[in-house]
């Protein structure tokens, strides 16, 4: 407070010669002003719960149009107006969705070269607002991702296709510019929906950033159609009254909030009934199993790809390397050794990791590829058990001995030093802690580093803290692929994909692996069409890569959600959005 | 004799506005510095390609002269002009690029009216009671001076006035909410007023996150408030009223009241930085989507239009605040516009 | 109670001392894990029990309060200096007075919190990469904390500038052609100790509670740092299930607030020209 004012007061006389209410008066109609001046909420009919579906998620969409912002939290609100041709269950199968089937070589859907793949959509399908789909809306959707300014964040999706035909309304033909053996990524799951032409008609190129009606508001063919959306605090969808199956969905009325934290959210569902359904928890694990003995709801699980894995750099990040550090110029001094490596992830206690950091939403794993089942080894933990004396045997072999007798292991004058970074997140700290703990065990010394998410995950190639330039010898992060097929996810491990100055510091090799057999293995598998021979491919080649320690598997983490007691229908599918079968939920009677 | 309090007052004006002006600069300056990426929250599958794009087209790169000029123009010409075609219905923003935000590709000003009320709300109803609890507690302990009672409540509003909100919310939490159970910890946001009960509802769930706040106001005014009754009662006038045998009711209620509240309004203004403080954290604890959360979210995202705008806005609110503190001083007390 | 500033200080120095000199005792505890000893409950080992790591909870709560109290050091000492610059500057030049004064007017125009989270958002990442995530993060707040809260103690400083330049001893010196600088240090500044010391007290006060809010907001230090705002703001979720973990952070915060604020207040009324 201002003392200064306050003392030239003191010093004067006073004469009051106004009304003495003005003083109440004003403050009593400021007060009043700003408390009355906020208006109250429009009127809606009064509706049972019964009625309504109450969904959380501490993270709010901030726009329903997947097109703009690649987000979970924005495709998975999106999912429940928009849909796709087709998407995947659960189980990892793709299931027709707006397609009349899945196109096969079989069924002749997919042509004899690969080149070219066609769908039929369904009969009688319409838009919430009762016009009918057609293959244009289709057509028109790829060109609205293709156009220039339009910064579409699913453009990859639509990699490689060169043109669409429409036969007829009923049918599109997408032509590929090379024979692809999976041509299953435009318009299926949830990223790429179908989008009304009529709508989005004026929204292509740079306008499409601006059209704000429309991205609030997308018309599309699902269950629900959307009332009311507040981005980044809530969305409120009404039942589609032209939904193409009579007695679907369960419920009148959506409520999606976000917003709050993970924790807020759980309780919401589990303890207090304030919600149904709380998507994306992640919460500690203690937290989580309490609440799960509350018993107001129970929890769902499911594991996708998202795999957290340590990855060691090959090369050396030494400053003193000026410009050419981090790249292939310099292997590393310490950890070219496969040896070294092999130990270090002998070290790790992963069965601790997971009690220590997810509990029942996260499993151990040492494949790279722990999921869909048929990409997964048949025993994908058979590396899970920590044995340290193994570890410090592998590092004497390697002539990593203690030879000043500080604790710590030394070679040639070089000390067994190790800079760990990774992204501001405390489990990840956790983790940091332990796993230099283990290390120090076996004569390890590491120093930690964290870095906010926003640049260690951002792609300014100026920065020297991103995870692709790599100023570290060790990392930790997670990453997944979309879809359920590893192909282009694996083929990021070739050779020409690490990140240098040259491509500014982009590019999916963070480890810098340089492998020409696998390299091979990966041009193989980009001609192979058929499930069985691609299963055994991926798995000898993450085999190869997991091997190698270049990588190392961590924990093989789930999504989790929680449902309310009386709340049946909603199965968690890791493949796709929470949402992905709304229209089946229903109140137990 | 007439222009000179008007010439003061656009002085005061044209100073004012210059100070707005540096202070948008200032945060334009600060934040232009910023070095985290809007797109790091995207998922890792998003080729570079598709990134490069994507920042193309939320005009990331473009010259800071360029994003300055641009912001300005939007936040001081083209909302105040959308604002005046929704409240009137005229045409003169037609067509003109509004700020748009950079995580949910809508206007930034139609998230700050979301936002709005509910901040409005939790504050306005706090500085009421605030103001209210303050007045009558500032008097008596300024009568009672130096007894135990005295001393006693200054102990506890020097405690209310050390704690910070979070201490406070979730000592309160925990009492009523977790332990008693009286009273919900989170606020239900879509929550629609239509019928009594509703409204008991929404005020059941204000009940905690206003009381956090008037604990707030209410220690600050009152420390204030104690401090300049004790001047004034301690002045000529008070005396020579007290000697002709005025009671202490009349005394408090008819002479000291009326002089110690002319500085209340210049604590309330002074005092509001600290207060929209203490509501960003009220909100980000109880989850109230008012516009000190929107605030918290969009930093956390990197979202630099709305988290620029949002700072502007509430160095406007402060300055004008001010403005009008010190045109209500000079209003109440007729010594200063001699 | 009453607010005498003897007693009130020897609580506050108790204190300080107490949580600055005694990490010997309990230091091992607070930072190396032990997977074997975890989520333990309280026992004589462990009076507060263990947290996910196995650290001993209680050590961990002295940890923080340590680095919390030396945060609020820092951050009063930054403030106090910048503030009596610009006050000392300000009382004693004629010519600079107004101009340092609009700018503490703008200043204090500008809202607190908002600035602090911007500052914090914007130079969080180059400093902690520079500097490590717990130096960094220590220097960013000290510096927010006294780029943002000097104005009051320049406020003060320069009324008590000016107050003392009007002075018979100040006149005498100038008279007799001591230099500017020379009176400004030797002279009005030891006379000026008194609201130097209050407002240094309260600024302590402050920079605790700035630091609590950035940390507990998740914008202070790093989630590893048991500072006592982010032992708060790990203990957030477990709110429903163990609300010992937030309370005792947060007893022990509002314990050390208190006493520095009861040694401020008490200060102040002593110092006060109205007594």
């Amino acid at each position: 407070m201002d003392f200064v004012q306050l003392k030239d007061l003191r010093h004067n006389r006073f004469h009051w010669t106004r009304r003495p209410a003005k003083t109440h008066a004003i403050t009593a109609v400021i007060a009043l002003c700003s408390a009355l001046a906020t208006p109250t909420q429009p009127l809606a009919e009064t509706r049972s719960h019964g009625d309504t579906l109450r969904l959380r998620n501490w993270q709010a969409p901030a726009t329903l149009n997947p097109y703009l912002s690649a987000g979970a939290k924005n495709v998975e609100a999106a999912s429940i107006v928009l849909e796709p041709l087709a998407r995947t269950n659960p189980d990892g199968k793709l299931v027709p969705w707006l397609a009349r089937s899945i196109p096969t070589l079989e069924n002749g859907g997919i042509a004899a070269d690969g080149t070219a793949i066609t769908w039929r959509l369904r009969d009688g399908l319409t838009w919430s607002d009762g016009t009918p789909v057609t293959a244009a809306d289709l057509r028109f959707t790829w060109e609205y991702c293709m156009a220039e300014g339009a910064g579409c964040a699913q453009a990859m999706k639509f990699d490689g296709v060169s043109r669409i035909d429409i036969p007829d309304a009923q049918t599109v033909t997408l032509h590929f510019d090379a024979p692809r053996p999976m041509p299953y990524q435009a318009f299926v799951g949830p990223e790429t929906p179908v989008l009304q032409q009529a709508q989005f008609a004026d929204c292509l190129g740079p306008k499409a950033q601006t059209c704000s009606a429309q991205n609030s508001a997308p018309i599309g063919t699902g269950p629900f159609v959307v009332k009311d959306f507040q981005p980044g605090n809530m969305a409120e969808f009404t039942a589609n009254p032209a939904y193409r199956t009579p007695g679907k969905p369960g419920f009148d009325r959506v409520i999606l909030q976000g917003g709050g934290d993970a924790a807020g959210a759980a309780r919401a569902v589990l303890q207090t009934n304030e919600a149904d359904f709380a998507a994306n928890l992640q919460l500690p694990p203690e937290v989580l199993t309490s609440m799960q003995t509350a018993g107001g709801g129970r929890l769902l699980t499911a594991f996708g790809p998202l795999l957290e894995r340590l990855v060691f750099n090959l090369t050396d990040p030494d400053p003193a390397s000026g410009a050419t550090g981090s790249t292939r110029a310099h292997p590393h001094p310490i950890l070219s050794d496969p040896s070294v490596r092999a130990a270090l992830s002998l070290a790790l206690d992963r069965k601790a990791l997971v009690d220590l950091g997810y509990g029942p939403a996260g499993r151990v794993t040492c494949a790279l590829i722990p999921a869909p089942a048929r990409f997964a080894p048949a025993q994908p933990e058979d590396c899970a058990d920590q044995d340290l004396a193994r570890a410090r045997a592998l590092l004497d072999q390697a002539g990593w001995r203690d030879t000043n007798g500080d604790g710590l292991r030394d070679k040639d004058g070089r000390p067994l030093r190790l800079d760990f970074q990774t992204s501001v997140n405390p489990v990840r700290q956790d983790f940091q802690v332990v796993i230099q703990d283990w290390w120090r065990q076996i004569g390890v010394e590491t120093n930690l580093r964290a870095i906010d998410a926003s640049i260690f995950f951002g792609s300014d190639p100026a920065n020297p803290d991103t995870f692709q330039k790599f100023d570290a010898d060790v990392q930790m992060f997670a990453s997944a692929f979309a879809g359920t097929d590893p192909g282009n996810f694996l083929a990021g491990w070739r050779c020409e994909n690490i990140p240098s100055p040259e491509t500014d510091w982009q590019g999916a090799n963070i480890a810098r692996i340089c492998d020409p057999g696998f390299d091979a293995l990966s041009a193989q598998l980009a001609e192979t069409a058929d499930p069985e021979a691609r299963a055994q491919l991926v798995q000898k080649m993450s085999r190869r890569l997991t091997d190698s320690h270049a990588l190392v598997p961590l924990v093989h983490r789930g999504r989790v959600a929680a449902a309310a007691k009386d709340l049946e229908g909603p199965r968690l599918n890791p493949w796709g959005s929470p949402y992905w079968n709304i229209a089946e939920w229903r109140r137990a009677p | 004799m007439a222009p000179r309090p008007l010439i003061r007052l656009a002085r005061r004006g044209l100073s004012l506005g210059l100070s707005l002006l540096a202070i948008a600069l200032a945060i334009f300056g600060l934040l232009s510095l910023a070095p985290g990426d809007p797109l790091a929250q995207m998922p890792l599958t998003l080729p570079p390609e598709v990134r490069a794009a994507m920042r193309e087209a939320m005009g990331l790169d473009a010259p800071w002269p360029t994003r300055l000029g641009l912001w300005l123009w939007q936040a001081l010409i083209v909302e105040p002009l959308v604002l005046c075609d929704t409240l009137f219905g005229t045409t003169w923003a037609e067509g003109a690029p509004r700020l748009i935000s950079w995580h949910s590709r809508s206007p930034v000003m139609g998230l700050i009216a979301d936002r709005l009320p509910q901040t409005l709300r939790l504050m306005g109803l706090s500085y009421a009671l605030g103001l209210a609890c303050a007045l009558p507690l500032g008097l008596w302990q300024a009568h009672r001076y130096r007894s135990t009672a005295d001393q006693a409540t200054t102990a506890l509003t020097m405690t209310a006035y050390a704690l910070p909100p979070f201490v406070t919310g979730l000592l309160l939490i925990w009492v009523f909410s977790i332990t008693l159970g009286w009273l919900p910890s989170g606020y239900d946001n879509s929550l629609r007023i239509t019928d009594a009960a509703s409204l008991g509802t929404e005020l059941r769930q204000l009940i905690l996150p206003v009381a956090v706040l008037t604990l707030q106001i209410t220690a600050q005014l009152t420390r204030h408030l104690r401090a300049s009754a004790i001047e004034v009662l301690g002045a000529d006038h008070i005396r020579t009223a007290r000697a002709k045998g005025l009671g202490p009711r009349a005394l408090l209620m008819g002479h000291v009241l009326r002089h110690s509240m002319i500085p209340v309004v210049t604590i309330v203004a002074l005092g509001l930085p600290q207060i929209v403080g203490g509501a960003i954290i009220t909100e980000q604890i109880f989850a109230i989507n008012g516009i000190g959360h929107l605030l918290i979210s969009s930093i956390h995202a990197g979202d630099l239009p709305v988290v620029q705008t949002i700072t502007l806005l509430v160095a406007v609110l402060v300055v004008l605040a001010n403005l009008l503190a010190d045109a209500a001083y000079r209003w109440l007390d007729p010594r200063l516009t001699r | 109670m009453s607010l005498r500033p003897s007693r009130a200080l020897w609580a506050l120095g108790l204190m300080v001392l107490g949580l600055l000199a005694a990490p010997p005792l309990w230091a091992p505890g607070a930072t190396a894990p032990d997977l074997t000893l975890r989520n333990l409950d309280a026992s004589f080992a462990h009076p507060l029990g263990t947290d996910r790591l196995g650290r001993d909870r209680l050590a961990r709560l002295l940890l923080g309060g340590q680095i919390s109290v030396l945060t609020g050091l820092a951050g009063m000492a930054l403030t106090v200096l910048l503030g009596t610059g610009v006050g000392l500057l300000a009382g004693m030049s004629r010519r600079l007075d107004p101009w340092l004064m609009r700018l503490t007017d703008l200043c204090l125009a500008l809202p607190m919190l908002p600035m602090m989270l911007l500052v914090v958002m914007l130079f969080h990442g180059p400093l902690t990469a520079a500097l490590g995530q717990t130096v960094g993060s220590f220097v960013l707040i000290t510096t927010v904390i006294g780029l943002t809260s000097w104005m009051q103690c320049a406020r003060l400083i320069r009324a008590e500038v000016l107050r003392l330049s009007g002075m018979e001893f100040t006149r005498a010196a100038q008279a007799m052609g001591v230099p500017p600088w020379q009176v400004a240090i030797r002279h009005i500044l030891p006379n000026a100790m008194a609201p130097l010391v209050t407002s240094a007290t309260l600024a302590m006060a402050s920079a605790m509670i700035a630091e609590s809010t950035l940390s507990f907001l998740g914008l202070g230090f790093p989630p590893g740092t048991p500072s006592l705002g982010s032992l708060l703001h790990e203990a957030l979720p477990y709110l429903g299930t163990d609300p010992a973990r937030a309370l005792a952070p947060g007893a022990l915060f509002a314990l050390i607030v208190l006493i520095v604020t009861w040694a401020g207040e008490s200060l102040r009324q002593s110092y006060d020209p109205r007594q």
